[in-house]
């Protein structure tokens, strides 16, 4: 087994993992900070790679030019389905809230259907795609890409949740609302600010995923089911642990796919999961 | 300073402080007394809107507090230390002091409250570093005084800061609480411990069953035996006049 081979399994599996770890961050931190489960995440994330194939075709803009307007345009949606949906079912029970999601979910679902049709699109020929030689090892672009984009990503989000005076009032919040509120923070903004930066984090990944996968009405399925696992996996709410096993599950996936069969990517990642469920529900990591 | 006038408040259908009218005077520190689930801590909190208000008002210097979202009481000047301290667990207590001082606050200020905070409390400042949620149950209690001091309230509402502690403590946070009061900070505390409470206060309330049934300066109260009748029941609400409440 050649160092180019182990090289390109590593970058390609660093590549999703990151993809997956920025989709699970988005919906850790949204849980997190107010305890609802995003069921129309995926949905987000194929939302993102849809703007990111017509901003390419309408206007010839790259997903390297487009990433930032799609990770604003995310954000602007997330902090909209907020104040127009979740705000008003949060005092509601439990399932009016996972309804709400899940309702948006299949809401999402039909309407790109409707606009897009079931095609498979792909963009063809940015910049980032083909490979990139360095002596004798050739790696893929887009998933080097995928690795330096949603590293810096998430090396900003972290900064700004651990670092920053607003980043320790959506803490505050997540941690205790009613005693946040008595220290001069909303703690309704700082809901608005989780699903704001959470589909901003799916927005990224978008963008990303964009140079090297199709989009289609339920392409969000395909990477959704195993962000959620990853949140599972990392501990519900904690951002160290959606990373981690993000990263975990990417590598996984594509050593398996590889040594034994690509049939069988995913099966030792849901063993995992149930190995860490059984043992330490409440994941590797704790709390945000 | 602050004025509460005939107040209602409670939980959904569930009304607990009936008709209670309280006041607190610039540099006062007033004792809310009362046996468990008189409704003490539903006062404080319905103060600063935590809890619904029925009917009745709720005044903080001429600004109608009752109209006035939870969040907006900081920048008024009124702060709550909560029962039972409900510090941010997994944050430092640095980050916890910092939070104190309001979403916006200047470095200016957030210095100033930290040198104060430490000068009160000087075994935080060996704590900074360390999550909230480690601290010893006495320290967590230091902390959120600390927290609630760092916006420079001209109020303080505290609620309970002496349970659990070791006399040790107690001291001193007794002790601080004094100092807080002697830099012009009025002062609202709930403390189940009557003697204690009446000798660290000016003027006390004694609530029953959700309503005032007897108020008067803490000396007066310390010498006869009218407050333990008043927490055994055996004093009529009915015989304490609202006057007596202003
Ligand atoms: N969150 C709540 N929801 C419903 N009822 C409550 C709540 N908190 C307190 N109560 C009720 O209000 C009454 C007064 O409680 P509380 O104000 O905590 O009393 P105190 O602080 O004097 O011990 C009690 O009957 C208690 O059961
Ligand atoms: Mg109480």
């Amino acid at each position: 087994m050649s160092d180019q081979l182990i090289a390109q399994l590593v970058v390609s599996g660093l590549g999703m993992g990151f993809i997956f770890a920025l989709i699970a961050i988005g919906l850790t931190l949204i849980y997190g900070v107010m305890e609802v489960v995003n069921f129309a995440h995926g949905e987000f994330l194929m939302i993102g790679m849809y703007a990111s194939y017509l901003a390419y075709v309408t206007w010839g803009a790259d997903p390297v030019v487009s990433l930032p307007f799609i990770a604003l345009l995310m954000f602007v949606f997330g902090v909209a389905v907020y104040y127009l949906l979740i705000r008003r079912v949060l005092t509601g029970s439990m399932h009016a809230q996972i309804f709400a999601t899940f309702g948006l979910m299949v809401f999402l679902q039909a309407a790109a259907q409707f606009f897009m049709g079931a095609d498979y699109f792909a963009i063809q020929n940015s910049w980032l795609s083909g490979v990139i030689t360095i002596g004798d090892v050739v790696l893929p672009m887009p998933q080097i890409a995928a690795v330096v984009g949603a590293s810096l990503a998430t090396l900003l989000l972290y900064a700004l949740v651990f670092r920053t005076s607003l980043g320790r009032q959506l803490r505050a919040a997540a941690q205790d609302a009613q005693a946040a509120s008595t220290l001069g923070i909303n703690p309704s903004t700082m809901y608005a600010l989780a699903w704001g930066f959470g589909s901003a984090c799916v927005g990224v990944a978008a963008s990303l995923l964009s140079n090297f996968y199709y989009v289609f009405p339920r392409v969000g399925a395909v990477f959704v089911l195993l962000a959620y696992v990853a949140v599972a996996l990392g501990g519900f709410g904690s951002i160290h642990g959606a990373l981690v096993a993000g990263l975990l599950i990417g590598l996984l996936q594509v050593a398996m796919g590889f040594f034994v069969s690509s049939e069988l990517k995913f099966v030792p990642v849901y063993m995992l999961y149930l190995a860490v469920v059984l043992l330490r529900p409440r994941g590797l990591f704790g709390r945000m | 300073m602050l004025e509460v006038e005939r107040l209602s408040a409670g939980y959904g259908a569930h009304q607990v402080l009936w008709d209670v009218s309280i006041r607190v005077g610039d540099n006062e520190v007033v004792a809310l007394l009362g046996p468990n689930g008189s409704g003490k801590s539903t006062l404080m909190n319905a103060i600063s809107r935590l809890v619904e208000r029925f009917d009745g008002e709720i005044r903080f210097n001429g600004i109608a507090l009752h109209e006035l979202p939870p969040y907006r009481l900081l920048r008024v000047g009124l702060s709550h230390v909560l029962e039972r301290h409900r510090l941010f667990p997994y944050m430092t207590v640095l980050e916890n002091l910092q939070l104190g001082a309001g979403p916006g606050a200047s470095r200016a200020l957030i210095q100033r409250g930290l040198e104060r905070a430490y000068a009160l409390f000087p075994r935080l400042k060996e704590r900074a570093k360390q999550l909230a949620g480690s601290l010893s149950g006495g320290e967590q209690q230091m902390c959120a005084i600390a927290r609630g001091l760092m916006s420079e309230p001209r109020l303080l509402l505290v609620d309970e800061p002496f349970i659990g502690l070791s006399p040790h403590m107690r001291a001193e946070v007794t002790e601080a609480i004094r100092r807080i009061n002697a830099e012009g900070v009025a002062i609202l505390l709930i403390e189940q411990n009557v003697p204690v409470a009446l000798a660290m206060s000016h003027r006390a309330y004694i609530l029953r069953e959700g309503r005032v049934v007897l108020t008067g300066p803490s000396a007066e109260l310390a010498a006869g035996d009218k407050v333990q009748k008043a927490f055994l029941g055996r004093l009529n609400p009915a015989e304490a006049p609202a006057g007596n409440a202003a």
